[in-house]
């Protein structure tokens, strides 16, 4: 297994020298995982990307590193003590740092006699390549969905002339995924939206959720989706609604500081039961906080946000797979039960690229609302019914009319103030919780059968949780599993109430300050963590943290 | 009343409201029209006006207090085929919901917006609307209102709206021609009705606007945008009311490179060999 660190200022095209790389990397078999790390600005600052590649699959970024690309001194500064004594760095001759491990290149020469000093990180790209054993197969492939047409031949020169000039210093390994794809979060959330047959997706730009916006706004005029830039998220969750209603699958995707504003929202749709995917890319908070960065504080705002009561289902995206099932899986509950499904992603999982199986969105059965009614009475959109489900149709698409209203109603739609009425409807739509309740996906086990320690988690933190799980059971005293969950409102408790029984030890992993999961669990089931490993610098935990801080004991 | 397709409800407004004669109107508008009940959605927010889609045999979408504009024009990108109408108050359209208004000019899509503008809030028991006049005492403005109204007319022709009318319900045959004009036109279109509150609006009253409103004739050139800019700004002793401003634009639909292909949103599918070729490209 081999770790790089690319890093550089803003605007040194740090992002698509990771990108041409990892891909290489892939196709050549490799399970590849990159995390990204930047600062909240366009030019300037420290940014980085970290590249992990091997034969196993690869769950966690690593701090320990066996190259450092660096585009600036300062990634070599910040840097150099993760480096690995046999490792290298590789700079351009520009650079005035010095180290024993850096190999300077006069790549920004090469690439202005070439033409174009934006080719400098391609000619590393070359370097890497020929450094780790690899060939220039395909190159014309991965360098064409990166760079334009016209740029193509001087890049592809580029690559060449760097893989020219170095020496191969490390054995290629043979993996077996090249066949697979490698995707982030976000990407992977917006093909899983439209294999669902989205329609509609609104959002108001905000990081970490705006490559959402972008992606599926690249693809909608093929795929037949129509993406607006709303004017703010509270028209862009009414908007989604308004579709919803009138029959195009629906979405919206925000950060915090945006779903703070669809709140009222959210109630209109568990109200007026009308199908919702809305996705929170968490950052941290409060207000602007950390915007470019990771977190997980927002799980007890998105279980509880909006005023009155109504069901709603959170599900919390694990990995890059999840990303795209789940967000499928989400439109078929928010279309069976006509409810709110709220999807909680983060920065993390966003941007992070892993290597996953080829989607097969057959997985996955997607609902549609009712066609047509044909019940003997007259059709009302909220009749009373056993599961509280109310057969709903789509205006102008049968000769019944179909209206909604966010004050409460009566079964036509109509508004009341019934006391008998309020009562009834209000258990017509808590009702369905039951329903999905039964749907509801028990948290991954990872881990022994035998374990004494049990640690707890929930969304992106599954990846670093499961290789902490197997560090900590490699050496080192006890036996330690996990459990993460990925739906996690209404929270699943048939596993965790088996293993917490069988537990010695309680450990809640979040990025978080407060225990947001361990106090749902506490709340819900009785069960109280007996340590936490938390985190909340805005920085993704790692496994070999995770495994450090549990073995340190106290675990605070 | 009258019409029998768009039937009657009993309403929660108070005698002799100026509602009564905007929905009398909009039911005789889409009648004369020769709209099918399902093919039409009235859409509103929250307030006395907001509960017009309550009252209309069509389909209702009663929303948020603020938020008709961004669920109804959704509506009518999922579905073209839908006549949707927006009928709501003034606090609803330029208060709560300025925002919206504002940018669904820009977006121009295939809707007509009656606002039901009495000057005040009427549901929330009688404080300042974005409209009322300066002076106006309210349990709010306990020293009248001293904040600048706003113009809707006047706002709506700078945001670059299509079709921008006023109406008063103490003019009925004009009004019903409005709305069947607003209705029609291929776009955005604003009518901003004239409606006396009898309850809580004692300044601006049916004698008030009647003393005032003037129709404007033949003469009047609706296409000039700069003399409809005047016209808007006519508020005071002489309030001209008719279509202010008219101009053919394309609309959102013309212009989006997915619905400008003439199937509804709705009827469409994910390709399935689309999404292997999107999957591949991750390869
Ligand atoms: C978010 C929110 N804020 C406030 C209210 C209370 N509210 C309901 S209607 C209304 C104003 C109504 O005024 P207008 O839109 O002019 O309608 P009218 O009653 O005059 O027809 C207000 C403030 C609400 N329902 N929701
Ligand atoms: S309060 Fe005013 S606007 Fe509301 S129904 Fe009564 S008169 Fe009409
Ligand atoms: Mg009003």
């Amino acid at each position: 297994m081999y770790n790089l660190l690319i890093g550089g200022a803003a605007g040194q095209g740090i992002e698509t020298t990771a990108a041409i790389l990892e891909k290489f990397l892939k196709r050549s078999g490799y399970h590849v995982l990159t995390i990204r790390d930047f600062m909240s600005r366009v030019r300037g600052g420290h940014n980085f990307s970290l590249i992990r590649f091997g034969t196993e699959p690869i769950r966690s970024h690593s701090d320990r590193l066996d190259g450092i690309i660096a585009l600036d001194d300062e990634t070599v500064h910040e840097h150099r003590d993760q480096l690995n004594e046999t490792g290298f760095i590789l700079g351009d001759s520009k650079l005035s740092a010095t180290d024993d491990r850096l190999i300077k290149v006069d790549m920004a020469g090469m690439a202005k006699e070439l033409g174009n000093p934006r080719v400098s990180g391609i000619i590393a790209v070359g370097i890497l390549l020929k450094m780790f054993g690899e060939t220039l197969d395909g190159a014309e492939d991965v360098l064409g969905t990166f760079v334009k047409q016209q740029y193509l031949q001087i890049n592809q020169k580029a690559l060449e002339q760097g893989y020219a000039i170095a020496e191969k210093r490390y054995e290629h390994l043979d993996g077996k995924y090249s066949g697979w794809m490698l995707i982030s979060g976000n990407h992977a959330v917006a093909l899983g939206a439209v294999a669902a047959g989205l329609r509609f997706y609104s959002a108001y730009p905000m990081s970490p959720s705006t490559s959402i916006l972008e992606t599926l706004a690249a693809l909608g005029d093929e795929a037949g989706v129509v993406v607006e830039q709303a004017e703010d998220e509270i028209a862009a969750i009414n908007m989604a609604i308004g579709a919803s209603y009138a029959g195009a699958r629906a979405m919206t995707g925000t950060s915090g500081g945006g779903f703070s504003l669809m709140v009222e929202a959210l109630g209109l749709s568990g109200m007026a039961e009308i199908p919702l995917v809305v996705i929170d890319v968490q950052r941290p908070g409060p207000v602007t906080g950390l915007p470019t960065r990771t977190e997980q504080s927002d799980l007890r705002f998105v279980i509880s946000a909006s005023q009155g009561e109504f069901p709603r289902m959170v599900i919390a995206l694990r990995n890059q797979e999840d990303a795209f099932y789940q967000t499928m899986r989400a439109f078929h509950l928010a279309e069976a039960y006509q409810i709110p499904v709220i999807l909680l992603s983060d920065q993390y999982l966003g941007d992070a690229t892993a290597t996953v199986e080829p989607f097969d969105p057959t997985r996955i059965r997607v609902a549609d609302p009712a066609s047509s009614y044909d019940g003997e009475d007259e059709y009302l959109r909220y009749r009373y019914s056993e599961d509280g489900i109310s057969p709903r149709l789509i205006p102008g698409k049968t000769k019944h009319l179909v209206a909604i209203d966010s004050d409460e109603h009566d079964e036509r739609g109509w508004i009341t103030e019934s006391a008998e009425v309020r009562t009834k409807m209000v258990d017509k739509r808590m009702k369905k919780i039951e329903g999905f309740r039964r749907e509801l996906l028990e948290p991954d086990m990872i881990g022994p059968e035998d374990f004494d320690t049990l640690l707890l988690g929930w969304g992106s933190t599954w990846g670093p949780i499961a290789e902490a799980v197997r560090l900590l059971n490699q050496k080192g005293q006890g036996r330690y599993a996990a459990l993460v969950f990925g739906d996690v409102y209404p929270l699943p408790q048939k596993l965790l109430k088996e293993k917490a029984a069988q537990a010695k030890r309680l450990i809640n992993v979040e990025q978080n300050a407060t225990g947001q999961l361990a106090g749902l669990i506490r709340e819900e089931t009785g069960i109280v963590c007996t340590d936490s490993v938390l985190k909340y610098d805005g920085r993704q935990i790692s496994a070999e943290e995770i495994a450090a801080r549990i073995r340190k004991e106290g675990a605070k | 009343m009258s019409t029998e397709t768009f039937c009657t409800y009993e309403t929660a407004w108070c005698p002799g409201c100026g509602n009564f004669m905007i929905l009398e109107c909009l039911k005789t508008a889409l009648e004369q029209m020769g709209k099918e009940p399902s093919e039409v959605l009235v859409a509103a927010g929250i307030g006395q006006a907001a509960k017009t889609p309550q009252y209309i045999n069509a389909n209702a979408f009663c929303g948020l207090h603020g938020r008709a504009l961004p669920a109804a024009v959704a509506a009518k990108m999922a579905n073209e085929k839908l006549t949707v109408i927006v009928n709501t108050g003034d606090g609803d359209s330029y208060g709560e919901g300025g925002n919206h208004f504002i940018h669904n000019i820009r977006r121009n899509i295939d809707i007509a917006h009656f606002v039901h503008d009495n000057q005040i809030y009427g549901l929330t028991k009688g404080q300042a609307s974005p409209t009322s006049v300066i002076g106006l005492v309210t349990g709010v403005q306990t020293d009248g209102n001293f904040n600048e109204p706003l113009n809707p007319a006047l706002v709506a022709i700078a945001c670059g709206a299509g079709f921008v009318a006023r109406g008063f319900t103490g003019h009925k045959e004009q009004l019903i021609s409005l709305m069947k004009q607003a209705i029609a036109y291929q776009g955005y279109a604003l009518v901003d009705i004239l409606q006396p509150c009898v309850s809580f609006n004692k300044t601006n009253t049916f004698a008030w606007y009647n003393a005032r409103v003037y129709e404007l004739d033949e003469s009047y050139d609706r296409q000039n945008k700069a003399a409809a800019m005047q016209k808007a700004l006519e508020f005071g002793d002489k309030i001209p009311i008719g279509v202010l401003y008219h101009e053919e634009k394309s609309t959102y639909h013309q212009k989006s490179e997915v619905l400008k292909q003439g199937v509804p949103l709705l009827d469409r599918k994910t390709d399935p060999a689309l999404m292997k070729r999107l999957i591949a490209s991750y390869i």
